[in-house]
């Protein structure tokens, strides 16, 4: 745990220094809000049935930048390798970067939403408070998987282009579900508390496949 | 083997043109569908079979975490490569089949999606496979097949309730069926597995000797002895 929060600290205060991960982020998803708002130009009515679609391809788009940053400052100086000959768990180590790429795609998000406010003249018409429930929930799904995949991209060729290749296939059930979710509340027309709990089954089962397997992605040689 | 292999591929092409003769003669004419219906006797052997294939792919993956042993991994592989071919055929003649029947190509069914979804899965993973430097292929191959297997219940009950929420084009089918129909297909689902067990086998052979043949020039490389060269 102490070694999770060690990682965790030196990834946010290099962020920090650096903002290298969230500027990248950032204007990559301004870009994105962007382009889809004047290629669609959707009145108040419409966009508030499209918006949850485009928020979450959006965000899967931008974290996608992040996650492919993850471990590259780990390979640059073979860190990684130090990491493997350590006696430290590699569960702990994959838990500080999952937590990390959480709260940096978790800030984006806070970011970003005003801004769709304003380009899609959004209010929701459902129960407001459980956005926040999706958006950590979702952001959790993505970058729990995210992270992982990332590791393993570093085993490829061409890592940039392995790690969305592998993601999206996986993904598709917690879009869905972020999606149908954030839908459901801005239009207010029906529940979305089955998308939520089958956020939060995702979310259980691939941290635990994650801690199970990431062992044997650290070291597979 | 090499004296077999002909021989299983001859009584393979004959079963399976004797299937053909069955789905195309035999079986008779649906009612209302009319001739379009006897795609089915492709679609859904290549169904079932493509499923049996991602299985297998499935379980040998989880044999090779535990063992490590070459051939699951090589099992893995084989598997993975036929499963998407077959699952590439339920993909493209179901929207042929579709098209006069339901009046669409694609709808976001229940069935359609988790086809559709396991067919990226697994095409993610031959990329995977692909792109990856080889000696850490086999182990993180396995791990993207485990995750992809857990991914399927969850896709199961994410379309489940999407569809349930929205109301459903028309689906053909269910109910009864006509024994003579269920014979041809069971016999089309055979014919389809002999087929998909020949290309296996020969597949299998192949990359084990592909891998032999890798590792002996490895083993020269290194070795580089003028004894190597007869």
């Amino acid at each position: 745990m102490s070694l999770t929060r060690a990682t965790l600290v030196k990834d946010l205060r290099l962020e920090w220094r650096s903002k290298d991960a969230i500027n990248s982020m950032l204007f990559f998803a301004l870009l994105v809000v962007v382009i889809f708002s004047f290629s669609f130009d959707p009145t108040a009515e419409e966009s508030r049935s499209i918006a949850g679609g485009l928020i979450w391809v959006a965000f899967l788009f931008a974290a996608v930048v992040a996650l492919n940053q993850t471990w590259a400052r780990e390979v640059r100086n073979q860190v990684l390798d130090a990491y493997r000959v350590s006696p430290a768990p590699g569960n702990s180590l994959f838990l500080a970067k999952a937590t990390g790429n959480f709260l940096f795609v978790l800030l984006l998000e806070a970011l970003m939403t005003p801004l769709f406010i304003v380009f899609y003249n959004l209010r929701a018409l459902g129960p407001a408070w459980q956005l926040p429930l999706v958006a950590g929930l979702g952001t959790w799904a993505l970058v729990v998987n995210g992270t992982f995949f990332a590791a393993m991209s570093l085993r490829t060729r061409s890592r940039e282009i392995m790690l969305p290749l592998l993601l999206f296939p996986i993904s598709i059930p917690a879009v869905l579900a972020m999606v149908q979710a954030t839908t459901s509340i801005l239009t207010g027309e029906y529940s979305a508390r089955f998308w939520i709990v089958l956020l939060a089954a995702y979310d259980l089962v691939f941290t635990t496949g994650c801690l199970l397997l990431f062992d044997i992605v650290l070291n597979a040689e | 083997m090499k004296r077999i292999f002909p021989i299983l591929g001859l009584l393979t092409a004959v079963f399976l043109s004797y299937a053909l003769y069955l789905a195309l003669v035999v079986a008779p004419t649906e009612q209302t569908m009319g001739d379009v219906q006897r795609i089915f006797y492709y679609h859904v052997p290549s169904a079932w079979t493509a499923f049996v294939l991602f299985f297998i792919n499935f379980a040998a993956s989880v044999t090779y975490l535990l063992r490590r042993s070459a051939k699951a991994d090589i099992v893995a592989l084989v598997s993975a490569e036929i499963g998407v071919v077959f699952c590439t055929v339920v993909l493209v003649t179901g929207p042929i089949w579709a098209r006069p029947v339901w009046g669409i190509w694609w709808t976001w069914d229940l069935r359609l999606t988790l086809t559709l979804v396991l067919w990226l899965i697994y095409v993610s993973y031959l990329v995977l496979r692909k792109f990856s430097t080889s000696g850490q292929t086999p182990q993180v191959a396995a791990v993207l097949a485990v995750l992809g297997a857990l991914d399927v219940p969850l896709v199961y009950f994410s379309i489940w309730f999407f569809r349930t929420q929205h109301p459903q084009p028309v689906v053909g089918g269910g109910g009864s069926i006509d024994p003579v129909m269920l014979h041809v297909l069971l016999m089309n689902w055979a014919a389809f597995s002999c087929f998909a067990a020949l290309v296996f086998w020969s597949r299998y052979r192949l990359e084990t000797l592909k891998r032999e043949v890798e590792e002996t020039q490895a083993v020269e490389a290194l070795l580089e002895t003028p004894r190597s060269v007869r």
